[in-house]
């Protein structure tokens, strides 16, 4: 086994049970943990794929900033540990529903044709800020500058929603 | 002239339509006018055909109106056939027909003008649906006429409706006239299927090659149609129910018209009756049957109208014997003077009922020989031409069938003098109960007693001089060649009547002579014991015992039929309803919709307003998708 | 790596944020199993990119960066959401002083 290989499939198992263990935890806080740990992996294994930037920005975007408003979210409600009582029958049919879309996607897709192509990793240029930026600012700007707007409504909308009715 | 006959028809339908629906705007007078108006002018034009048709050497002609039914080969056309046996029929019908119109005009005066004109509608349809039935060319037209005047009958029976036991009565008739229809049309359609037609001229032509058994067959389920339509046994019970009508009714419809549809319907087939020697016995002794029961029945009815009723039954089942003994002249001439006396002794009954005000009990009547003098003496003559004592038209008639049941088989004629006699019992002992002896009604009554005004007494006197001189077409043989005559009636209807010539037979003069002399003897002395006995009456109020009883009860026929037939029918009625009909198919009716309310009741627990469950079928549905597509269409 | 096997690992970071969204009544962390949903996509893009350029990598320099630039994308609109999601959470936790999602039955009505 390679080391790509070792690094591939333990940065898997975190994630898979950092994943997990969001879906299970009682506490809130302890959620968000976790799934900062998945995220750490998913970056892990971008940079396995030498996507640098990705890895990067998933860091800073997702585990830093927008988990860091998750855990102002959930102190800010003050919630207790224990959640209200859910039905269990609805909870079995979730799991059940949710394997067997795991099963059915798996056997979906395990004989496709592109299957054992590789994903190329370690090397590859286009993961590289400069390539990124090259063709996000030459071909892909007119999105570039729609997000912004984007951005702006979004905290527009944050605002206008949060405001203490008056 | 002939080419016109579908006006006999048309003149009374346009006097139902006239009066049915313009009752309420008409006047009495009126409507009285326009409903008798119409079948007078029926009766002219009957009699303008009537003397084409007399003439030598006339043949039978089918008036083709519309084509009616036709599929494959079998084409039932509406046409109509005149020839000397529905000419008969037509005179006698249209004309004593008016006769009853004018005398309703008085006997119906104290109904309001609407009910009189549904009255006189009634009466216009079932003329036209009775000219229907002797005029039709073929078996299908007949039936039309046929169920016509069964529904008829029902409307007038029923014309009182408010009373409940008139309209029992009305039912009673329709549905056993609906039975023996049920064996008519069966007949209709083996013929059909025997013959491919139902015309008659094309039916008789091709009967003598069928086979026997077809032909008992048909004959026997025609018989059956007019056991129930001319009230033989078994089916006879609802015509004195029938008398619930107003007496008018009675005297046309159940006296001198449509129970004699039968015999009409028997006398037209006499080509398959002859070719059918079982059926031919089989119509004699019913015949014969009936005309003993009903006249002993008739000893013991204390109401006017029920003794003429039963008298009815017991003179159409000598009808039926002459029919079935080869003597088809003899039964229509008996058609034709019945329809004169019975006539008249039911419009002689209507006077007297009304002039004592609705009394119909003849045990409280009595005496009413001078105060109603045209009533009396036309109801006597009518007495004696029913009785039989000759120069009256019932004793030609009847002596003919008689003559004829002798030469058939000696039994029958003594059996059937017997009937004779009894008759001339009962109606003597009617004639004596209602008009000799002393007044023996309240006094009330007897302050209003007073002859019938003339719209009234004319039929009755009209009906008498019939009654009288009708006799006299139908000499038999025995007197034709001491005068000269001859015949006419048998001369006039030979061509009509050709399977006659094989079956009926004849007996030597000499015996002809004693026979005469027998009957007339018995008949006569019969007459006048029973006048004596009853001259004399005292009410009282006894009720006969044993066999008299008996006959009182009708014999308990009606509750035989009601034990056996009635009773288990309406079991059979309760049985459907509550078990099938509410375990069954209610349940299941019901069950469905019940199912359906329980479904959605369930269904709507789906929507819950919870997202998540909202969430959870999105997530299953599109398990089941991927499972379709990828796996399931490969 | 063959491409299978990241393939497999997003299908499973995918469903256990499917199970996570039907089988919790927090809304909270209802929306972080969302962002869960959204990164094993974003893996699953940025493998495909790589498997693309790795492909055509002989006729075009930067085959396969569109890949990696909708990845880019997707973080944006995220963090869009999660900003204008929260903020709803807030409200609604105003109004009845609960996040529980069995509370939001409005539909119902």
């Amino acid at each position: 086994m390679t080391v790509t290989e070792i690094l591939f499939w333990f940065l898997s198992a975190l994630a898979v049970v950092s994943a997990i263990n969001v879906v299970i935890s009682k506490n809130p806080v302890f959620s968000v943990l976790w799934l900062i740990l998945t995220f750490f992996s998913i970056s892990g294994h971008y940079i396995l794929l030498n996507a640098q930037f990705l890895a990067v920005v998933n860091i800073i975007v997702y585990a830093g900033a927008i988990m860091v408003l998750f855990l102002f979210v959930i102190m800010l409600m003050n919630l207790n540990n224990a959640e209200t009582k859910k039905n269990k029958w609805l909870k079995v049919a979730g799991v059940i529903a949710g394997g067997c879309m795991l099963l059915v996607m798996i056997a979906a897709l395990k004989d496709a044709d592109t299957a054992q192509q590789l994903a190329q990793t370690k090397e590859g240029n286009i993961g590289l800020i400069s390539y990124l930026g090259k063709a996000l600012f030459n071909e892909y700007v007119v999105p570039f500058e729609i997000s912004s707007v984007l951005f702006l409504s979004a905290m527009v909308g944050a605002v206008v929603i949060g405001k203490k009715g008056d | 002239m002939i080419k016109l006959v579908y006006l006999i028809p048309l003149f009374p339908f346009i006097g139902f339509l006239l009066n049915g629906l313009g009752r309420r705007a008409m006047s009495k007078s009126l409507i009285g006018i326009v409903g008798s108006g119409m079948v007078l002018a029926s009766f002219v034009v009957s009699l303008l055909i009537f003397s084409e048709v007399r003439q030598e050497g006339f043949q039978p002609q089918t008036i083709h109106l519309f084509p009616f039914i036709q599929f494959d080969s079998i084409s039932i056309p509406f046409a109509l056939q005149v020839d000397q046996l529905s000419a008969l029929f037509l005179l006698i019908i249209t004309g004593v027909g008016f006769l009853i119109h004018l005398y309703s005009t008085a006997y119906m005066h104290e109904e309001d003008a609407s009910n009189y004109g549904r009255y006189f509608s009634y009466l216009n349809l079932f003329v036209f649906f009775m000219l229907l039935l002797v005029l039709g060319a073929n078996y299908v037209i007949m039936f039309i006429g046929w169920e016509g005047v069964g529904l008829c009958s029902y409307l007038l029976i029923g014309y009182w409706f408010t009373n409940d036991a008139y309209n029992n009565a009305a039912k009673k008739a329709f549905i056993m006239n609906r039975i023996g229809d049920l064996g008519f049309l069966i007949a209709v359609f083996w013929m059909i299927l025997q013959f491919g037609s139902a015309t008659f001229t094309e039916v008789f032509a091709e009967a003598p090659e069928a086979s026997t058994a077809a032909l008992t067959g048909i004959t026997l389920l025609l018989f059956a149609g007019a056991t129930g339509k001319s009230a033989q046994i078994p089916l006879y019970t609802w015509l004195p129910d029938a008398m619930a009508g107003p007496t008018p009714v009675s005297a046309l419809i159940h006296a001198a018209t449509m129970v004699t549809a039968g015999v009409y319907m028997i006398a037209r087939s006499n080509v398959l009756y002859s070719l059918a020697p079982i059926s031919q016995y089989v119509v004699a002794i019913a015949g014969l049957a009936t005309a003993i029961l009903a006249a002993t029945i008739a000893l013991k009815q204390n109401d006017i109208k029920k003794v003429l009723a039963y008298s009815t039954v017991s003179q159409l089942g000598y009808m039926f014997l002459g029919l079935g003994v080869g003597a088809y002249v003899g039964a229509v001439f008996h058609v034709m003077t019945h329809a004169f006396f019975k006539a008249l002794l039911f419009l002689g009954a209507g006077s007297v009922i009304h002039a004592m005000h609705h009394e119909q009990d003849i045990r409280k009547m009595g005496g009413l020989k001078k105060r109603l003098p045209i009533t009396h003496i036309t109801f006597l003559l009518a007495c004696l031409a029913i009785a039989g004592i000759p120069p009256f038209s019932g004793f030609f008639s009847k002596d003919e069938i008689l003559i004829a049941a002798y030469a058939h088989n000696p039994v029958l004629y003594w059996i059937g003098l017997g009937g004779a006699l009894l008759t001339a019992f009962y109606m003597f002992r009617l004639y004596a109960m209602t008009f000799l002896g002393s007044f023996r009604g309240t006094a009330e009554q007897e302050h209003h007693v007073h002859e019938s005004p003339a719209a009234m007494t004319i039929p009755l006197v009209i009906l008498a001089v019939l009654s009288v001189v009708g006799g006299f077409v139908g000499l038999p043989d025995i007197f034709n060649e001491k005068l000269g005559t001859h015949h006419y009636l048998d001369h006039f209807l030979s061509p009509v009547m050709q399977g006659a010539d094989g079956t009926a037979h004849t007996v030597d003069h000499s015996t002809e002579y004693i026979l005469l002399a027998v009957s007339v003897l018995a008949i006569g002395i019969t007459c006048i014991v029973a006048a004596n006995m009853y001259r004399r009456y005292r009410y009282s109020e006894t009720a006969p015992a044993g066999i008299g009883r008996a006959m009182e009860n009708k014999w308990y026929v009606d509750e035989l039929y009601d034990a056996i037939i009635v009773r288990p029918l309406k079991w059979l009625a309760w049985f459907f309803n509550s078990v099938i009909e509410k375990l069954g198919i209610d349940a299941l009716v019901n069950g469905v919709g019940r199912a359906v309310q329980y479904s959605g009741r369930q269904l709507r627990l789906l929507q819950s307003g919870q997202v998540g469950t909202y969430v959870l079928l999105m997530v299953v549905s599109l398990v089941i998708f991927f499972i379709i597509e990828f796996f399931i269409r490969k | 790596m063959p491409i299978n096997y990241y393939i497999f690992l997003s299908i499973a970071l995918f469903c256990i944020g499917v199970v996570g969204v039907l089988t919790r009544r927090n809304a909270i962390i209802i929306f972080m199993c969302i962002e869960l949903m959204l990164n094993a996509v974003n893996l699953m893009l940025v493998a495909f990119s790589k498997m693309h350029h790795v492909n055509q990598a002989a006729t075009n320099a930067t085959a396969g960066i569109d890949g990696q630039l909708f990845v880019f994308f997707i973080m944006v609109v995220a963090a869009a959401e999660v900003s204008v999601g929260l903020a709803i959470i807030v409200m609604m936790y105003r109004n009845v002083h609960s996040v529980d999602v069995n509370f939001l039955n409005r539909l119902k009505h």
